[in-house]
């Protein structure tokens, strides 16, 4: 009799792995970022160029490479709002000690040191002080921003000194025929994917978004946590500014401006949990490379790229609304 | 063998005396209900088991050892854990990941130090099967149901070698069945040796598994005595102050 109940929990517990997929978000977003990709490549002759291509896979790398550090900071239960002023920040610091005329490696450093700084002071004010995440990442959404601007004078910068084939080479180039940025981006979400699985760092991001008073309970340390983890979303968006400057060739103080709101669409679109506890780096990319064929195919079809927000919003929407359908189906 | 004596212990909060005096013993293996209605003093008393408050006055001892706690992990390295009425666990982590959290078991990867999922799933498994309950390693606490996720909450305060349990509202949000199945893991918890703080407002349920009560009225300790020399209308009238001292 136990054995016969055993059994059927047992067989109740090991859902198909087909069942699994279809209850995924990641696996729809998955699905219509391939027909859309499909359907572009029928509709029009432009869609699967190797030239067009190249620039979608080049475009959403900048996004996602974000996005998954946005999807940790999502998962733990905060948000991330500066994302868009580290890349600027990151790049403008990089460009400005280059043309000064010292190494990439020198001015690649410092870009990093100085967007863990304003990842660490956003964790410190986050965790410490007990400020709401939305509110801390706003003002340093402004402050960063402006540091840029203060540092550059607000001009444009397009020679690198000595090194300026690298940056050109490192932004720009390509390796077995793959953009360098999507070469990044693959290797972090592997790593990204890895380490929430499979360390206790991980654990407790998603311990901390599911419930942060039972993590502080269990003996989590939660601070040092959380500060760690807005450090890594700020280090994401430093990567993405040093490899925009040499994608772009040049930096002005508009750059990332507005790419929060892509990024965290992005985040939510793969199936980041906006109120905590879940969310995958893979999803990550998947919502991000939903995100640049959307705004690829408007462009392509000749429909006016205004309606591209209007996409999205959409998008985000129907996800948020997505991931409530589940939760209520799991109630019942 | 008294596993946990109070001599005379009491806590002022400014002006307010929220315990006045209270001594008290559990054994080994012993279950005591400790009861009283809201503002009696219970929650003081165990957040100064717990580590959480200083007594003003009095003694504390484990196995005949004084026992003096700054801050709660002093009182979890001395063997006391608590088990929230909230349980505190996480909805989206599966019951292992629950019972291992702040304390994952690792294992060497090459260079790294990575997540043993294997050891903590068995020794998760080993823990249910134990407490009798039906509780799967591997499924998330968002789908148990109350009595499970008890389980969970218990199987943590395992873990760690516990020797006192203080069980805080075990069986206040969960449906009758469940609590048949929390009085069990009680029973369990017990048969091991442990001694189990329940503290509740259900009489039947203090009732049905405790082996003393303690009941406090007004900070002050108006009755400790085994179960079977009591009875509900008895413990009834010490907390409402119909009945002065038993």
């Amino acid at each position: 009799m136990t054995s016969s109940l055993e059994q059927v929990i047992d067989q109740s517990e090991h859902k198909s792995p087909f069942s699994l997929l279809m209850n995924h978000q990641v696996f729809w977003v998955f699905i219509a970022a391939t027909l859309a990709c499909i359907t572009l490549s029928i509709v029009t002759d432009t869609f699967a160029t190797e030239r067009n291509l190249f620039n979608v896979t080049r475009n959403f790398s900048f996004i996602g490479i974000i996005a998954i550090g946005m999807t940790v900071v999502i998962a733990s239960g905060g948000i991330d709002l500066s994302v868009g002023s580290s890349v600027v920040l990151s790049a403008m610091i990089l460009a400005v000690v280059m043309a000064a005329g010292y190494s990439f490696w020198v001015a690649a450093s410092l870009a990093l040191g100085a967007t863990l700084v304003v990842g660490a002071l956003n964790g410190i004010l986050i965790a410490y002080v007990g400020m709401p995440p939305f509110v801390v990442t706003l003002g340093m959404l402004s402050i960063a921003r402006s540091l840029a601007m203060v540092l550059s004078d607000n001009k444009m910068i397009y020679e690198f000194g000595p090194d300026h084939e690298l940056i050109l080479w490192l932004g720009g180039g390509k390796t077995l025929g793959m953009p360098h940025p999507l070469i990044v981006l693959a290797i972090l979400a592997v790593i990204t994917g890895l380490v929430l699985k499979w360390t206790a760092w991980g654990q407790h991001v998603f311990a901390i978004g599911g419930n942060e008073e039972a993590a502080e309970l269990t003996g989590v340390p939660v601070k040092l946590k959380k500060v760690t983890i807005y450090m890594f979303s700020a280090f994401t968006a430093g990567i993405t500014g040093i490899l925009m400057v040499g994608w772009l060739g040049g930096v002005t103080t508009n750059l990332g401006q507005a790419m929060e709101l892509t990024v965290i669409a992005a985040a939510v679109i793969g199936g980041a949990n906006l109120a905590g506890g879940g969310g995958t780096a893979f999803g990550a990319v998947v919502g991000a490379l939903l995100i640049e064929v959307i705004r690829n195919s408007l462009i392509l079809l000749g429909i006016s790229t205004f309606w591209q927000g209007a996409f999205i919003g959409t998008f985000i929407i129907i996800a948020v609304g997505f991931e409530r359908a589940q939760r209520l189906r799991a109630r019942d | 063998m008294i596993r946990l004596k109070l001599d005379d212990i009491s806590k002022k909060f400014g002006a307010i005396s929220a315990l006045k005096n209270v001594s008290l013993e559990i054994k080994a293996g012993e279950v005591l209900g400790l009861m009283g209605d809201n503002g009696a003093g219970k929650s003081t008393l165990v957040k100064i088991i717990a580590g959480n408050f200083r007594p003003s006055g009095g003694k504390i001892q484990i196995d005949d050892a004084p026992a003096d706690f700054n801050k709660p992990l002093d009182a979890q390295r001395a063997g006391i854990e608590i088990v929230h009425q909230s349980l505190a666990l996480c909805d989206n982590l599966t019951a292992a990941s629950n019972m291992f959290l702040g304390r994952e078991l690792k294992r060497n990867f090459g260079p790294f130090k990575i997540l043993n999922y294997a050891g903590m799933h068995r020794q998760a498994a080993l823990h249910f099967a134990e407490l009798k309950s039906e509780t799967r390693p591997k499924s998330l606490v968002r789908k148990m149901s109350g009595g499970q996720r008890q389980a969970v909450a218990i199987s943590r305060a395992l873990l760690s070698d516990a020797k006192i349990v203080l069980l805080d509202e075990p069986t206040a949000a969960i449906s009758v069945r469940q609590v048949a199945e929390v009085l069990n893991l009680i029973r369990r918890l017990r048969d091991r040796g442990i001694s189990v703080i329940l503290i509740s407002h259900r009489m039947p349920d203090v009732f049905g598994v405790a082996d003393s009560i303690a009941v406090l009225r007004r900070g002050q300790l108006v009755a400790a005595k085994p179960i079977r020399d009591s009875s509900p209308e008895e413990v009834t009238g010490l907390i409402t102050g119909a009945i002065e001292q038993a």
